[in-house]
């Protein structure tokens, strides 16, 4: 198993968020929302600390997780790609977009090569259907992206 | 109070307000079939989802058909439990559900005892009209329970057995829509999680999603192996319950059918669990009354309360749960263990025979007890104490394999000198029991009076903690009892924080004791089994010429022969154990 250390202070402000919701069971979605905001993703040990305090069983945290597709175990890459896949870019091919970066690293949606380099996840409209297809690599916004075009994009961050 | 009135399949029906159809409908006699649902009555818990929708029924004047176990009574309602659009809804939700069914009834573990065949069969499904993917997960074998999740249709009663019931929080619905299963969080094997065993979830489970790991065949193999002396020690709970799988009715005592039962399938000697269990009485009540002199004498130091440990699940949950106070529960071995290391040290003596030539088996009420069989502490040079321990249930399985007419059995006595017991020992089986049998005996050797009366009413009931004072001759002695794991934890919280008053507390892992173990034969939800049991526990104790452990001749014996004296040098050697720290650290699987 691959152990974490969670950042001291990290552990602490989740701390801060339990108190602040008075570790009230009732509020576990609520504070696994703050814990996923704060470390990015919610792994085991981030799971059993609010287990822990709010008082719940671990086996509870981790059904809530699973059953929410919001909440994700695996850490998003160092640059994290979102397709588009809303209707305008959908139409304009963003799906075969999609399956060449997919193809290129050889992941699956959500997921996060093992390198820790890069993770792909889809989303719908980022407000610019202009540019469609468009895909996103962390805060930077490329549009009308091609199949051919994904092997340059993902070059730019090799 | 409020009432309601309506009408169920023509029948005038009077609730009080807040009840829902299916009570409504029980209240009249009408038994709406239901598969999710499960009440334990006297226990006051209930399973309630509303997932399975078997137990539709049709309203007058509502366009759908209402779930029973969920809907409200309301004034003046037509409520039809049997409308031709009802059964073939009820058909529907079936086929659907085993759509998605492993087709393996006739080698699963639960044939002929599962509720969904049961169903199946009721509502005369004969083909499934759906065909889609089937769900499929590993399995999952731990020393005691196998889960086979493929095999489980979403009931949740298993979560409420092991979170509402016994606090043990092991069990959760994870995943969602196709991909839900009831699982361990992070989907780690139950061995890595903090399952007790107390098999609570295989007494609930309604299919064969949840069962014991089966011993029976390996029993068989050695009972035929010539080399080998095979002795069968049998738990005081097993002998109130094992008549139900014969079709017998609940409360009813087969011990001397039992007896005959496994001689007949080849055991070399038939002890008793009970001569174990009045020798946990001498060395249990030697140390409560040591502890309790010490405290009474000013000592600080000492530890009190004293808690029973007869209960691996409950052995095994203090050592998950509440690893800072391993040194508060009693160091004695549960009985099933002073019973294999007294049967493979002075009994493999007595009959001439060397320790890894005596096989010892258990045929026990419990499946946490296939686990604590199996502690590397209770071995010597890798051979175990006890070889193999089976459920109550595995031994009907195995006298029914033997074409053994178990109804028609000639009662026999166990063999000598580990089948003779007292009353005492008899009624470790019940909740309060392990406790009055202490009593019995800490009273007569620290008042050195004869007891005159030996029952402890006060001791005995079903409610789930309990608690009393037991006059020693002018010394008032504080008495707390808990079964059911969440209980226990309630009283255990207590100890921790000093608020305990109790000098004794024992604790049984199941509801309502051994009786209600997890290795006995399915109720199904019938919770007035469990007290039937408990009736004749106490009624075989009562038939017994000798109640109290310290007068039983051979336990005598057996001290002036071989042990010494109770919590000796020998004693602590053989009939002691230490407890670990388990809390555990989360482990994910990356299977």
């Amino acid at each position: 198993m691959a152990e974490i250390k969670l950042a001291e202070s990290k552990v602490q402000e989740l701390k801060e968020v339990c108190k602040k919701f008075d570790y009230d069971k009732g509020e576990l979605i609520n504070v696994l929302h703050a814990a996923q905001e704060i470390f990015g993703y919610l792994p085991a040990e981030v799971q059993e600390i609010v287990a822990d305090e709010l008082n719940v069983n671990i086996a509870h945290v981790y059904g809530v997780v699973t059953f929410y597709s919001f909440f994700t175990m695996i850490p998003k890459g160092e640059h994290p790609i979102s397709i588009c896949m809303g209707t305008a870019c959908y139409v304009r091919g963003a799906e075969k977009v999609l399956d060449e970066f997919k193809r290129l690293l050889d992941v699956k949606v959500g997921e996060t090569t093992p390198d820790g380099k890069f993770s792909v996840s889809s989303l719908r409209c980022v407000g610019a259907c202009g540019l469609a297809p468009v895909v996103t690599v962390g805060e930077k916004v490329y549009g009308r992206v091609a199949p051919e075009g994904v092997k340059d994009i993902l070059a730019e961050y090799n | 109070m409020d009432i309601v009135k309506l009408n169920i399949d023509n029948k005038p029906v009077v609730v009080e307000k807040g009840a829902t159809l299916l009570e409504a409908a029980k209240s009249v006699g009408v038994d709406v079939p239901t598969l999710c649902h499960m009440k334990l009555h006297d226990m006051n818990y209930e399973n309630n989802p509303g997932g399975c929708r078997v137990c539709v029924v049709e309203v007058e004047g509502r366009r759908n058909l209402a779930p029973a176990c969920k809907t409200e009574c309301t004034e003046g309602m037509n409520v039809n439990t049997h409308s031709l659009r009802v059964i073939n809804a009820r058909r529907t939700v079936m086929e659907l559900i085993l759509s998605d069914h492993p087709a393996e009834c006739l080698t699963c573990v639960k044939n002929g005892k599962c509720e969904l065949q049961t169903m199946a069969q009721n509502l005369g499904i004969r083909e499934i009209p759906f065909e889609g993917e089937q769900s499929h997960y590993k399995e999952d074998r731990s020393p005691s329970i196998i889960r086979e999740v493929d095999k489980c249709i979403m009931c949740r009663r298993c979560e409420m057995a092991c979170n509402e019931i016994q606090t043990v929080g092991c069990l959760s619905a994870i995943n969602r829509g196709f991909e839900s299963v009831v699982a361990p969080a992070f989907e780690m094997d139950l061995e890595k999680s903090t399952c007790t065993y107390c098999g609570q979830c295989v007494a609930v489970c309604p299919t064969g999603a949840l069962s014991e790991v089966d011993h029976t065949r390996k029993v068989l193999s050695t009972l035929v192996d010539p080399t080998k002396t095979v002795i069968v020690q049998t738990a005081p709970a097993v002998r109130a319950a094992l008549g139900e799988e014969f079709g017998m009715d609940a409360g009813t005592l087969v011990t001397g059918k039992m007896t005959s039962a496994l001689k007949k399938l080849g055991f070399d000697k038939v002890f008793d669990t009970d001569f174990a269990a009045d020798l946990t009485i001498m060395e249990e009540g030697t140390e409560l009354l040591g502890r309790l002199q010490k405290h009474l004498n000013g000592d600080k130091d000492v530890k009190l309360p004293i808690l029973t440990s007869c209960c691996p699940g409950w052995v095994n949950f203090f050592e998950s749960n509440f690893p800072d106070m391993l040194d508060v529960p009693s160091t004695a071995k549960s009985p099933q263990q002073m019973f294999g290391a007294v049967a493979k040290t002075y009994l493999a003596d007595q009959m001439g025979i060397k320790r890894e030539d005596m096989v010892v088996v258990s045929i026990m009420p419990c499946l946490a007890k296939k686990y604590e069989a199996q502690r590397p502490e209770f071995a010597v040079d890798n051979n175990p104490d006890v070889d193999f321990s089976l459920s109550t249930r595995e031994l009907a399985q195995m006298i029914k394999g033997a074409n053994i007419n178990f109804e028609d059995l000639t009662d026999e006595d166990f063999d000598n000198p580990m089948g003779e017991s007292t009353g005492a020992g008899v009624i470790f089986a019940n909740t309060g029991g392990v406790i009055e049998a202490a009593a019995r005996t800490a009273y007569e050797v620290h008042t050195k009076k004869k007891l005159e009366k030996v029952e402890f009413e006060s001791l005995r009931g079903f409610e789930g903690i309990r608690s009393a004072t037991v006059d020693f001759d002018g010394l008032p002695i504080k008495i707390g009892i808990a079964h059911g794991l969440g209980n226990a934890r309630k009283l255990l919280e207590d100890v921790q924080a000093g608020k305990s008053e109790f000098h004794a507390i024992e604790i049984m892992a199941c509801p309502g004791g051994c009786i209600g173990g997890g290795g006995q034969p399915y109720h199904h939800g019938d919770t007035s089994i469990l007290k039937k049991r408990a009736a004749a526990i106490y009624r075989e104790d009562e038939g017994k010429e000798i109640r109290k452990s310290h007068e039983n001749p051979f336990i005598v014996k057996l001290y002036e022969e071989f042990l010494g004296e109770p919590c000796g040098d020998l004693s602590h050697k053989l009939l002691h154990t230490h407890y670990f720290d388990k809390k555990k650290k989360v482990e994910i699987n990356n299977d």
